[in-house]
């Protein structure tokens, strides 16, 4: 039913390879969230704020030192650290899927 | 405002007058998720017939008020609940609203009606709250609030087609300009009166647990009611421009902290010399008019100067809620965590804990009440833990009166900063560093917590108003004087009472033989390597209540006017107490948890005793290690 893999102590390594994570998008780059992997209760919270698969989350301003950052996501603008960022997996974009 | 809701009451006027005034109130909840104006309007609703209160056996807090409604045969009762997403119960505000909404809360009854209020910027994300609110087939009014912005941005939305779809009425308004208040009035008036009917919704209402098949159906709903989202708030990213640029964005932040400070510090001087000036007189006037004898030393000597010491506080502790309430209706207040969540995180805390440690520089009380905004329990508790070691402004009258009495005021740098500002200013940093210092130590042992997000939603920047600003300040106000007027003034009549038994010869007895005397004298031994006397002994039991009631104290021990400014008692102070048992004393306050209110208010947030009495010994021990340091060093002579 939802698109969230559950942290289950292994890195997703392979996962990384090819999915890009939020932390990873450039200021003002959209990106289309994929999936959340994060334990349940945590992904419900942030899917409330709109960070649903499927939805286009845009970085704005960050923090002075670069965190926490600012995502625009559904009409609202919400604030994340780098290590919750890097746990929302983008759906590949037109010019990786190309390669 | 008060145009539209009398507008609203000839509106409904029609409605049957009931001979028989019902017993049981019409109760009204108001839900809705952060941020979509629902203090605001609980404000216009109710103005200040609103109290505070406390729901039993949990830590959430929520107003309740009377709505001021004029053709009424029934008191509608508004009941404010915690801002939520969903009503999954994950956090204790769902829990809460869950309860109220299902009326298995106890003290308060199932409500009769419910105002939904939605920010209609955002409908799409706001809308999904509808879904499980309208399940509970309750009459609801969905409120679109924010109008003015929507419809300056250039957004829109068919109100008719959207009532028809969810199956409830819907108001367009603007809480904050009063815009539309009328049809909240006529709602609450037509539910009270039982004309209401509910309609069935022409929607089908999604599964609740599925979050993005629930945001899909607002979609949905928003679509048939041909919403248009405005566009983005132009000014608000003007101003992160400014307020999140890399290198004006922490200055700016500085000046706002320093500016604060420097206000707090120096604004509500005039205003606390007059008060002061005004309760002296006032005294003196009393005095006057009254034949002498004991109870005109009782009042006079003891609740007149005693209530009067504490009361002199009011004008710096309005100014901070008034700053702390600009920089929160502005949206600046979420900026600031922002700023501040690196540099907090590194003390294992967050940009949260910001909001409610800067706020415990006015009062530890009103800042343990302001850390419900962490929802990380573990962050909560150890913002809670630390939040009495920021220096409160009833410490101030304490480091005054010392400071003033032993440290010589050589300039610095320049006029502006001597000696005497520079111990201040390290009495400030030494409560600071305590307070980190103590976090991390939480933080890496007891409540070591496994790493909670940080999610910050960042408002758009609006104006504040006046009227939320003041209804703030009215409810501090209050809150405060209540203090002032319960606990300070028994433990000034308790400690009058020890300072004039037993009596002798149809008189009060000498201060060194009376009970507080014979007290002072007992604790002697213990707070001796510390460099205090018996005298400063009575002072420290009697400040347990709260710390600036030691100034009282003394002023009374010494037989000299007890205010931080009078010269009598700093030379008294001078020949009677050593220099490092002065210095040695400032330290104890820095770091004591000298405050019963506080203590209440921590028992209270954190649900027990324990917690509370672990923060009431390890900072007492604290204070009396450092102190007893600081005497030793200072007795060497290291220093000099």
């Amino acid at each position: 039913m939802l698109q969230m893999s559950v942290k289950n102590g292994f890195e997703p390594a392979l996962d990384h390879a090819f999915a890009r994570t939020l932390a990873q998008l450039a200021e003002g780059e959209a990106g289309v969230l994929d999936r959340l992997d994060l334990p349940d209760d945590i992904a419900r919270r942030l899917m409330e704020l709109g960070f649903l698969p499927g939805h286009t989350i845009v970085p704005a301003r960050s923090a002075p030192g670069g965190e926490p950052r600012v995502y625009r996501v559904d009409g609202s603008e919400v604030a994340l650290r780098r290590e919750t960022a890097s746990r929302l997996i983008l759906r590949p974009s037109k010019a990786q899927a190309k390669q | 405002m008060s145009a539209c809701h009398g507008c609203a009451n000839c509106a409904v006027a029609e409605a049957p007058p009931s001979l028989l005034k019902a017993a049981r109130p019409h109760v009204v909840a108001i839900i809705g998720p952060p941020n979509s104006g629902k203090s605001t309007l609980f404000n216009r609703l109710t103005g200040l017939r609103q109290k505070v209160a406390n729901f039993p056996g949990v830590t959430v807090e929520h107003r309740v008020g009377k709505a001021r409604m004029q053709h009424h045969d029934r008191d509608v009762l508004l009941v404010d609940l915690p801002g939520v997403y969903s009503l999954n119960p994950r956090s204790e505000d769902e829990q809460v609203t869950r309860d109220v909404l299902a009326g298995t809360m106890p003290g308060i009854p199932k409500p009769d009606a419910l105002l939904l209020i939605l920010d209609c910027t955002n409908l799409g994300r706001h809308l999904v709250l509808a879904a499980p609110i309208l399940s509970l087939k309750l009459p609801t009014l969905v409120i679109l609030n924010m109008a003015d912005d929507l419809k300056t941005r250039g957004g829109d939305v068919n109100t008719a087609e959207l009532a028809s779809e969810l199956g409830s009425p819907v108001a367009l308004i603007s809480a904050s300009k009063g815009q539309g208040i009328e049809k909240v009035f006529q709602f609450m008036q037509g539910t009270s009166a039982g004309t209401a009917s509910l309609a069935p919704p022409r929607v089908e209402l999604p599964v609740l647990q599925d979050i993005p098949r629930c945001r899909q159906w607002a979609h949905e709903v928003g679509s048939g009611a041909a919403y248009r989202a405005p566009a983005p708030p132009v000014w608000t990213r003007r101003l992160d421009a400014v307020f999140l640029h890399p290198v004006a964005g922490p200055l700016i932040f500085l000046v706002v902290v320093a500016g604060v400070f420097q206000t707090i510090f120096s604004g509500a001087k005039p205003l606390m010399d007059g008060l002061q000036d005004l309760i002296q007189t006032s005294g003196q006037w009393v005095e006057h008019i009254l034949p002498a004898s004991i109870f005109r030393s009782l009042l006079v000597d003891g609740v007149w100067s005693g209530v009067g010491a504490v009361i002199v506080f009011l004008p710096q502790i309005l100014l901070l809620f008034l700053f702390i309430g600009i920089l929160e209706d502005s949206g600046y207040l979420a900026r600031a965590a922002l700023i501040a969540d690196r540099t907090m995180a590194k003390f294992g805390l967050q940009g949260k804990s910001f909001i409610p440690l800067i706020s415990a520089y006015a009062c530890a009380v009103p800042a343990i009440m302001a850390t419900r905004t962490i929802e990380n329990k573990r962050d909560r508790l150890a913002t809670i833990l630390i939040a009495p070691f920021m220096t409160c402004s009833a410490r101030l009258p304490v480091y005054t009166l010392i400071i003033a009495a032993f440290i010589a005021d050589r300039p610095l740098l320049g006029h502006f900063f001597g000696m005497q500002a520079a111990a201040l200013l390290g009495l400030y940093v030494l409560g600071f560093v305590a307070a980190i210092a103590t976090a991390r130590l939480l933080k890496s042992s007891v409540l070591k917590s496994e790493r909670v997000p940080f999610v910050l939603e960042m408002p758009p920047y609006r104006w504040p108003t006046l009227r939320s600003l003041g209804l703030r300040l009215v409810d501090r106000s209050k809150v405060f004087l209540r203090r002032a007027g319960t606990v300070i003034l028994l433990v000034i009549v308790v400690l009058w009472v020890l300072e004039n038994l037993p009596v002798k010869n149809g008189q009060a007895p000498p201060i060194e033989e009376s009970f507080a005397g014979m007290i002072g004298h007992a604790v002697e031994p213990a707070i001796q390597p510390l460099g205090f006397n018996w005298k400063i002994g009575i002072g420290l039991i009697s400040s347990l209540a709260a710390r600036e009631v030691i100034v009282g104290t003394l002023g009374t021990i010494y037989g000299k006017e007890g205010t931080e400014q009078s010269v009598g008692l700093r030379q008294a102070l001078r020949s009677d107490l050593s220099p490092g048992g002065a210095i040695a004393l400032l330290v104890f306050f820095a770091f004591a948890m000298q405050c019963m209110s506080t203590l209440a208010v921590v028992r209270r947030e954190t649900g027990g005793w324990k917690w509370p009495a672990m923060q009431f010994a390890y900072m007492t021990f604290l204070a009396y290690l450092c102190a007893l340091i600081t005497n030793e060093i200072v007795r060497s002579g290291i220093l000099a």
